[in-house]
């Protein structure tokens, strides 16, 4: 489905992804994990086309996304879920649910909008129980739902999230990938997953890769990754096997 | 036949492409943080190993040679803490110094599903019973097949470095239908079945897999014929990770090389130039997944030929011609460049079998001498004086005919040729 192949990454002259390759096939959860500046924010922006400066290829179902603007990019079926959230605080659930259809959004298109918020409020019920209130009164948890779930009115068949987990407690994450596992199954979707927490990462992917300082490292099944010494001891935080 | 790792065996070549760039650029980034001979050696030729964008580049590395490794002994190719390092295995150093090789977790984890691939290509599945004869310890033969044979299921007997006796009883009253060992076993094998009267309706042996030294296809028609079985050959070398590098199918029209770990060239030995498909030179080989020990374009001295036609079984694999002669069993005779399998393949055609034989060269005047030993059995030969007469000049001519040699034949009394698991077919006096 998405082929990445020696793409490199600018920022200014400082070259920042340095000939990443990798890919992902249809209906498959791939993790990228890696530390603070390792390049996965930067990698997950040259996708969805908000790099700076990108060489190399990028394709996408036969398409080529480098030099596509984001707009584009998302009508070919690609949301990011932007680290921290990123949503419009002063406005309410509903309108910042709308603002993720800005691509589809037509006045003929009123009534399938209307039946896909109704969808999305069947996923995430407490989403339509504070459908009214403003964003930015809710809880972290409840935040990066709504952030889901506005990156899902677009009917993407390929989703990025960075760093869904930050900032919330165990028990929630929990909850949020439970609810990733079944949308794969009920909305088609394939997942790239940028995590700081391998560990919750490699339980629900089926592969992964290894990003240090702008460069996979290694990749492999989850089985493989939690084998690698080394992994679990820059990642997963266990010194013992 | 099942084919192991479908997904990967039968892969299109552009997602095996893809597949072969991602982990290339992840080994080549890890050997440059870690193996300080390839960190020294790319920042001399000012190589940076984050160039790489295409398979092709691969071609500006230098190649790795075996006396590299030999000056790393023992731990300076590791590219990997020892700590992290779950097995070490060596090699025989029969030409110089060993060298040890290690293996991650996942090293091992992926050999035995290499030697999964191998075993079932040769159609052993979970009913087979298989007998081991590849000594174990240090040598890979007789513990990488052990795991995946496990993998598959089999039942396994480590028969090892046993008796060879005691092995054919075990054989025979086990009910083993796969065996796993080198070509001497197996002829040896015969033997003792002819002398004490075993016939091969006796035996339950339908699968043989031969590895350690170079067989024929002569050899191959011999024992099949012989015992009913059929013969299958695999390839693999411990530098790179042991048995399970290429092996035959069904089909058994040479090596499926299992590209989603290795990638494979062929270059002339003579001046490195990487050739095409189709031409004869020496393999050197790239490992793409391994953790402890990767090897960047490893020369590994054995001559074969590449082939890219797809294979009617299915897998998408490059094969690989068999391996029959090595680089350094090139032997050169009067400024001629000679192999014995040359030798082996003339008094098979004269004799119709082959013999056990021997090569002694030797200097005399500045001049090259060979002389070939062959062990006298009673089946290739005949008591009578003039019979022996007419097949020594028989041989004698047709290799000079062949080889432009003109050799002394001598027969020398059965079993007086050492045997060894990797035999040598060549003595050359001419270097004391």
């Amino acid at each position: 489905m998405l082929k990445i192949k020696s793409l490199k990454a600018y920022y200014g002259s400082i070259c920042v992804l340095k000939s990443i390759s990798l890919h992902i096939k249809e209906g498959e959860i791939v993790t990228l994990i890696g530390a603070n500046g390792s390049g996965k924010s930067t990698l997950l922006n040259a996708i969805v086309g908000l790099a700076e400066k990108a060489e190399g290829s990028i394709i996408f179902k036969n398409n080529e996304l480098l030099g596509l603007p984001p707009s584009k990019i998302v009508k070919l079926g690609i949301v990011l879920v932007p680290e921290g959230r990123q949503l419009f605080y002063p406005m309410n659930v509903m309108d910042n649910l709308l603002l993720g259809t800005y691509s589809i959004y037509s006045r003929k298109n009123r009534r399938d909008i209307q039946k896909r918020i109704e969808e999305i409020f069947e996923i995430f019920p407490e989403l339509k129980k504070r459908k009214n209130q403003l964003a930015g009164t809710l809880s972290g948890g409840e935040q990066q739902m709504l952030s889901i779930a506005r990156a899902l009115m677009a009917r993407p068949k390929f989703l990025l999230l960075d760093e869904p987990s930050i900032g919330l407690a165990p028990k929630v994450v929990e909850n949020i990938f439970h609810i990733l596992l079944k949308l794969r199954g009920s909305e088609n979707l394939t997942i790239f997953l940028v995590e700081q927490n391998a560990k919750l990462a490699l339980e629900i992917c089926e592969r992964g890769y290894v990003i240090e300082t702008g460069q996979i490292v290694l990749s492999g099944s989850n089985d493989e990754l939690k084998n690698n010494k080394e992994v679990m001891r820059a990642y997963l935080g266990r010194t013992e096997m | 036949m099942a084919i192991w790792n479908k997904d990967y065996e039968t892969i299109d070549r552009e997602e095996l492409e893809q597949l072969q760039l991602e982990r290339l650029q992840q080994t080549l980034s890890r050997v440059y943080r870690r193996v300080s001979y390839y960190k020294n050696l790319f920042d001399k030729i000012s190589f940076d190993p984050f160039e790489i964008s295409s398979l092709e580049d691969l071609k500006k590395i230098p190649y790795t040679t075996k006396d590299t490794l030999r000056l790393a002994y023992p731990y300076d190719m590791f590219a990997v803490p020892l700590r992290e390092v779950v097995r070490m295995q060596s090699t025989s150093g029969t030409t110089g110094q060993s060298i040890i090789v290690g293996y991650t977790k996942n090293d091992i984890e992926h050999w035995t599903d290499l030697t999964a691939r191998v075993l079932s290509a040769a159609g052993v599945t979970t009913d087979d019973i298989i007998m081991i004869s590849f000594p174990y310890g240090l040598f890979t033969g007789g513990i990488g097949f052990h795991y995946g044979a496990e993998r598959i299921g089999a039942s396994v007997i480590p028969g090892s470095s046993a008796d060879i006796e005691e092995q054919l009883t075990i054989i025979k009253d086990y009910r083993v239908t796969v065996c796993i060992c080198a070509p001497t076993f197996l002829s040896q094998m015969c033997e003792i079945m002819e002398d004490k009267g075993i016939t091969p309706a006796e035996l339950s042996l339908k699968t043989a897999l031969l590895g350690a030294e170079p067989w024929s296809e002569n050899f191959r028609k011999q024992v099949e014929d012989r015992l009913s079985i059929k013969l299958y050959d695999n390839y693999g070398l411990t530098e790179i990770i042991g048995p399970g590098v290429s092996f035959e199918c069904e089909y058994r029209n040479m090596l499926h090389i299992s590209e989603d770990h290795f990638i494979p060239e062929v270059i002339d030995p003579d001046t490195g130039e990487p050739l095409g498909f189709g031409k004869k030179g020496e393999l050197v080989l790239t490992t793409i997944t391994k953790e402890a020990y990767p090897l960047i374009r490893y020369r590994t001295g054995d001559l074969t030929t590449l082939y890219n036609e797809k294979c009617e079984c299915g897998r998408s694999f490059i094969r690989m011609a068999r391996v029959s002669e090595r680089i350094d069993d090139m032997i050169i005779i009067n400024g001629k460049n000679i192999f014995p399998s040359q030798f082996e393949q003339i008094l098979q055609d004269v004799l119709g079998k082959l013999p056990k034989f021997q090569i002694v060269i030797d200097k005399k005047d500045s001049f090259d001498e060979v002389e070939i030993q062959l062990e006298v059995s009673q089946d290739i030969f005949y008591d009578e004086m003039k019979r022996l007469a007419e097949i020594e000049k028989r041989i004698s001519k047709e290799i000079e005919e062949k080889l432009d040699i003109i050799p002394k034949i001598k027969l020398v009394e059965p079993l007086s040729i050492k045997r060894r698991l990797k035999r040598k077919k060549v003595i050359d006096k001419r270097k004391n």
